[in-house]
């Protein structure tokens, strides 16, 4: 290989008529490249269950960011006197036992749900992927320990294992929202990082036979350069599509813990302590569960459509 | 053709058994797939040495142990006189810059997340001693040229090009490096035919051009008759015969290789009624329980009793040309080649009588 520009000129003019052509799947005139990225993102703005579920989480955020856009009314403010009083002028979503705003305090519990959901997912995320990574990608009795431990923590129900976490180490008045927000976050993927470390390995066993892995090899690339740049890449579509469904239920969950009186606290804000709150007046008030119940669900289901989007885009054969 | 110059590959006995194990915690071997088993043969510098055989006879798992992907079971294997598998460090990954693969499939073989400048660019990374961070551009786009591809192209991600255009970047990536070997694991079996013969091109220019060794895996008999200056025949983890190219396409001596190229479509509509193909009888047999003695016996319309007692060695055996496993071997001219007279060959084919074939299993 003594000097390839001289050569090229012979190699290519033999090979010229077939190969030299432009590649038949490139649109002319279009020297973009076109990543799986970019074509997942392609398949996704046309996709209309993208644009609705974006659209509510946005709005979402921007209410756990700064809920006072959406309201005037503060969420603390109470007045005994319009106590349980259905919506009306002033108060479309009418007033909680405590006569304060319920469109106030359902706007207010966002941030808690959110924040939550967020750290959860992102917590088992990271935690389930190294797990399955190691497991994945070093097999034998690595793989053995990593699966087993994985086994015992999918073992115990996430609703009860968090249930367990929040009981012996409960929070109380001078804990700091941030510290409840993400000790209720831990509590949850603590037992919810199995399935997500489980979906990583078994794509990474699968990335791992490519051939793309094996010439990398042959090169001469080390373990954690293989990682980085091939296996991890090309392993990690089910684990962004299960991060974002499994948001949802960590927001639901989140909820269900604070109705059970062990998540968030009060006086922290949140649609499950709101609903906990309502309960005892459901046939009287309904509008009190109501509100708070409807925003949760809209939050769960618009992660959901999210995930179910991002899975078909980044599906090639659901294309 | 076939330069008798210096090797650059010797391969002594190589053996690669894939255990097989029963039991969940506490494992036990109960037999091992022995893929390859005793292969020995020598790559000299410029040639290129076909290996064929059957799906499922080792030659896979032979490129394999010659790039260290796997590490063998028992033998070696050296690179310029140094037993590869004892490199350690960085020595190891020097050897790396010197042998290269090419796979088979286009598809799986490019990362579907990295730009073809990334990939043909990544054994640069690897190995940055190889070339200045500055010159890696110009390096690749000298190599997408050298392949045949648009230096233009870098930027694009392997699913926008053709399988004979993949293949290309593939074979640009194993050129990055300047190996002094390259082994073609079915480099052409996964394209079309028309692209098959531009890429069998491209390989013979290299070669030429860089002086490279090619251990070209195949199964497509034709193909490696095109390319090879040596050939070997694999069956069943071993090789049964060896020799130059004429020497096993004009007279093949072991009944493996008779059988194979009875085998090869004649592309002559007037000729096809003369031919005599062998028909073999049954399945390879699984290599993790391979019959006794020789290995091609169940299936062999010579076999008699040495043949499951007595191993045949591969060896010159007399009236023969090129070393041959087989202790019934004698030459025969099963297709038509410019070379066959020069064996001084002309008795018809041996063709199987029914009542001599042995069925398998009824053997000693």
């Amino acid at each position: 290989m003594s000097d390839p520009t001289a050569s090229a000129a012979g190699v290519t003019g033999t090979l010229e008529g077939h190969a030299g052509s432009p590649p038949t799947t490139a649109e002319p005139g279009r020297e973009k490249p076109r990543s799986l990225g970019r074509d997942a993102w392609e398949d996704l703005r046309h996709n209309w269950v993208f644009w609705i579920a974006s659209v509510l989480i946005l709005i979402l955020i921007v209410m756990a960011i700064a809920p006072g856009v959406f309201t005037s009314a503060s969420p603390t403010a109470s007045d005994l006197d319009v106590s349980r009083q259905g919506p009306g002028p002033g108060a479309p979503f009418g007033y909680d036992l405590q006569g304060r705003d319920v469109l106030a305090r359902t706007i207010y519990g966002a941030r808690a749900s959110i924040l939550v959901g967020i750290f959860a997912t992102a917590f088992a995320t990271i935690v389930g992927s190294f797990m399955g990574i190691v497991a994945g990608y070093y097999g034998g009795w690595t793989d053995t320990i990593v699966s087993r431990l994985t086994d015992v923590f999918f073992a115990i129900p996430i609703f009860l294992g968090a249930i367990l976490v929040l009981t012996s180490f409960p929070s109380d008045e001078n804990t700091s929202q941030v510290a409840a927000y993400t000790k209720v976050a831990v509590a949850l993927a603590i037992f919810g990082w199995t399935s997500t470390a489980r979906i990583m390995r078994s794509s990474v066993i699968q990335v791992k036979q490519a051939d793309f892995v094996q010439a990398a090899r042959a090169l001469g690339a080390s373990n954690s350069a293989i990682i980085r740049k091939h296996v991890l890449p090309n392993s990690l579509t089910p684990v962004i599509v299960v991060a974002t469904i499994s948001l949802g239920g960590y927001i639901g969950a989140e909820a269900g813990l604070s109705y059970l009186g062990i998540g968030l606290q009060p006086p922290v804000i949140s649609w499950g302590i709101a609903i906990s709150d309502a309960q005892t007046y459901l046939r009287v008030s309904p509008h009190m569960m109501m509100f708070p119940i409807a925003f949760l669900s809209i939050t769960v289901l618009a992660f959901i459509m999210l995930g179910d989007a991002v899975r078909e885009a980044l599906d090639p054969k659901l294309r | 053709m076939a330069p008798a110059g210096e090797a650059v590959l010797e391969v002594r006995d190589l053996v690669k058994h894939f255990p097989l194990t029963q039991g969940i915690v506490l494992q036990r071997q109960i037999g091992a797939v022995k893929a390859v088993d005793g292969v020995s043969l020598d790559l000299h510098k410029g040639e290129t040495l076909g290996v064929v055989g059957e799906s499922g006879c080792g030659k896979s798992t032979l490129a394999k142990l010659l790039m260290v992907l796997e590490r063998p079971t028992a033998g070696q294997v050296k690179f310029n006189g140094e037993d590869i598998y004892s490199l350690k460090g960085k020595a190891f990954k020097a050897m790396r810059r010197n042998i290269q693969i090419v796979f088979q499939d286009p598809y799986s073989s490019l990362n579907p997340r990295m730009t073809v400048g990334d990939i043909v660019g990544e054994p640069f990374d690897i190995h940055p001693e190889v070339a200045p961070r500055r010159d890696r551009r110009r390096k690749v786009q000298e190599l997408l040229e050298v392949v045949g591809l648009s230096p233009e192209h870098i930027n694009r991600y392997p699913h926008q090009f053709s399988g004979g255009q993949r293949q290309r970047i593939g074979i640009a990536r194993g050129l990055a490096l300047r190996p002094d070997v390259i082994i073609c694991d079915e480099p052409v079996s996964a394209l079309d035919v028309s692209v098959q013969a531009q890429v069998i091109n491209l390989f013979e220019n290299l070669q030429s051009e860089f002086n490279l060794s090619y251990i070209f895996i195949a199964h497509d008999l034709s193909i490696v008759r095109h390319i090879s200056d040596r050939v070997a025949v694999m069956y069943l983890g071993k090789i049964v015969e060896i020799g130059d190219e004429s020497q096993i396409y004009g007279a093949p001596s072991h009944p493996y290789t008779q059988a194979l190229l009875s085998a090869v479509p004649i592309p002559d509509p007037t000729q096809r009624d003369r031919k005599t193909q062998i028909v073999l009888q049954g399945d390879v047999p699984s290599p993790a329980n391979p019959p006794s003695g020789c290995r091609f016996r169940t299936r062999c319309w010579k076999a008699q009793d040495i043949c499951a007692t007595e191993e045949p060695l591969l060896t010159i055996r007399p009236g023969i040309s090129h070393p041959s496993a087989c202790h019934f071997a004698e030459q025969a001219q099963i297709v038509e080649t410019h070379d066959a007279e020069e064996f001084g060959l002309n008795q018809p084919v041996p063709t199987p009588d029914d009542d001599d074939l042995v069925e398998p299993g009824t053997l000693p």
